[in-house]
């Protein structure tokens, strides 16, 4: 990132940020900025802190300790004013199903002080944008799930944000309401909303976000662009070959600078030079499956972060 | 360190008009389902008219100079108080809180969790002040109404429903779940239901219980402020019990909002 030129607009800035829920430090100590225009994504194992995080930037968890800047603006002093430059997706349904698609964005459009003529123009507008003109009569409940996240979607566009939050934006869509939120990410950004999300899904970020931050334990264990990240974790390519003894003994003996990984009935390969590595082992075993493919995102969380589950 | 738990239930709330906005998002939901909330309690005064006032009361003589239908209709409009607001912050603030995570997605807002329970609290208030009204209607139809101060029902029953709001706000925020409220619903409003002077004069309980039932139960003074008011009989020790239900809201009031801040605020 080239510091001179966007330091001026840095967006949200942590120092030191701290959260415990009794003895358990959910965030611990993390710095982290986010800058104008960009789309920041957490990304991190369940219960790493991602949530905790973004829900302490938009004021509606205090922090234990830390500061926690956002456009200048200290959380804990400056509440009111940043939730009102801020839109929140958040990772839960909490649209009211007592009322119906359109009622939902005029009743959430109050709380933020919007006039009623000025509401009912944007909530036009954000259904046309979210794709839901024709659901605008319906009851929330009868709402496919992508539907929902739509509706969300546009709910947390409904005051202007200049900052567009979203935990977990495409958890649970088909592919087809998943690219249709991305692009809808995607046109948000270009007109110069900044984005922080958290996902879970690697694809997502290694799409939309122009620089990724993995937590675990409440901590930050890596930061950056995320091709940077997977050229440095992990280089251009891995290779993967069924796993068999053998096999698995001619790597360990027979190679310098590699690393292996058993995942399943595979066996991934981690080197500078694959298509070299890859040659050598089919000169001595016939090996039906094997590919090399890009390394990817996913390559460097796991690395990361290890395979063993959390829940 | 006790000191400042103590202080810590009593912060005052930090609240702005915002209040208002959550008291018309309850407003919207209960306007889209007015036909449903008007009918009940419109019908259940008539049926307790009829079934005690007119059918019981042949068989009981006068009490305090009235018939027995006479006494006990501004009982119902206590009633009504107590009931509306008590089942709207309980069961109804829990579905929002709980299940539908209204209280969350508000307060993403300018709005504070502050404003949200007082919002809640306020439209219980006035949802105690509707449905008396509506049973005020009803009484003052069958002739049960001898006074026009009985108009001073309307802003009783606000106050009263904020209390009875307030209350079932403390209860909301310790709940384990939606099924405990059977526990304050059965350990105290239905015995203030029937032991606060409604359906027979609290000079008929022992004396110790008469005690009981003046200082501790909110629907004592309730009734005999209505009664009072729709039968045109004011005495000067109305006046206390007008202070002390003022002061009981309040308190519960402040109470409430930290409990529940507590409950939501980790």
């Amino acid at each position: 990132m080239g510091v001179g030129t966007v330091e001026s607009s840095v967006l949200i800035e942590a120092e030191g940020l701290t959260k415990k829920f009794g003895e358990l430090k959910a965030v611990d100590g993390i710095d982290f900025r986010v800058f104008k225009g960009e789309c920041f994504g957490f990304l991190g194992p369940n219960g790493a802190g991602k949530t905790t995080t973004i829900k302490m930037v938009h004021c509606v968890l205090p922090l234990s300790s830390g500061r926690l800047f956002v456009a200048g603006k200290s959380v804990t002093e400056d509440a009111r004013e940043i939730k009102s430059m801020i839109g929140v997706a958040p990772q839960e349904d909490n649209l009211d199903p007592d009322f119906t698609v359109y009622h939902n964005l005029i009743v959430y459009a109050r709380y933020f002080d919007i006039p009623k003529s000025e509401a009912h123009k944007r909530a036009e507008e954000l259904l046309k944008f979210v794709q839901l003109e024709e659901k605008r009569n319906v009851i929330i409940e009868h709402l496919s799930s992508g539907m929902k996240r739509r509706l969300i979607l546009a709910r947390s566009l409904i005051n202007n944000p200049q900052i567009l939050i979203l935990d977990e934006p495409t958890t649970g869509l088909d592919p087809q309401a998943r690219h249709m939120i991305w692009d809808k990410i995607r046109s948000l950004q270009k007109q110069g909303v900044t984005i922080v999300l958290t996902t879970h899904y690697m694809e997502e970020a290694f799409q939309l976000c122009d620089r990724i931050l993995i937590m675990d334990y409440g901590k930050i264990i890596e930061e950056g662009k995320p091709s940077e990240l997977v050229r440095k974790h992990i280089g251009e390519e891995v290779l993967e070959i069924p796993n068999s003894e053998q096999v698995a003994k001619f790597l360990q003996s027979g190679f310098r600078d590699i690393r292996t990984e058993v995942v399943g009935e595979k066996i991934h390969v981690f080197t500078n030079e694959p298509k070299e590595v890859f040659t050598r082992i089919l000169k001595k075993f016939p090996l039906k499956g094997a590919v090399i493919r890009d390394a990817n995102l996913e390559d460097v969380f796991l690395k990361l972060t290890g395979r063993r589950l959390r829940e | 360190m006790r000191g400042g738990e103590i202080t810590a239930n009593f912060r005052l709330p930090r609240l702005s008009y915002r209040v208002w906005k959550v008291w018309m998002r309850d407003r919207d939901v209960y306007m889209k389902t007015f036909r449903v909330n008007f009918v009940p309690p419109l019908l259940e005064p008539v049926l307790y008219l009829l079934a005690m006032g007119f059918g019981l009361g042949l068989f009981v003589q006068q009490i305090e100079g009235v018939s027995y239908v006479q006494f006990i209709a501004p009982s119902l409009v206590a009633i009504s108080m107590m009931f509306n607001s008590f089942f709207e912050c309980t069961y109804g603030s829990f579905v929002r809180m709980y299940y539908q995570k209204t209280f969350d997605a508000i307060i993403a807002t300018p709005v504070n969790l502050d404003e949200v329970i007082a919002g809640e609290l306020l439209w219980g208030a006035t949802k105690s002040l509707v449905n008396s009204a509506i049973v005020l209607g009803i009484v003052a139809l069958f002739g049960l109404v001898s006074s026009p101060l009985a108009l001073l029902v309307l802003p009783l029953s606000f106050l009263v429903g904020l209390l009875f709001a307030s209350i079932a706000m403390c209860f909301t925020a310790v709940v384990p779940n939606i099924d405990a409220f059977n526990y304050p619903q059965f350990l105290l409003i239905t015995p203030m239901f029937l032991f606060s002077g409604t359906f027979f004069p609290i000079t008929a309980l022992p004396q110790l219980t008469q005690m009981i039932a003046q200082l501790f139960l909110p629907l004592t003074h309730a009734v005999s402020l209505t009664r009072s008011l729709i039968l045109g009989r004011l005495e000067p020790s109305l006046l206390l019990s007008l202070v002390w239900l003022t002061v009981a809201t309040i308190f519960l009031f402040v109470l409430s909002t930290n409990v529940m801040r507590r409950r939501l605020v980790k």
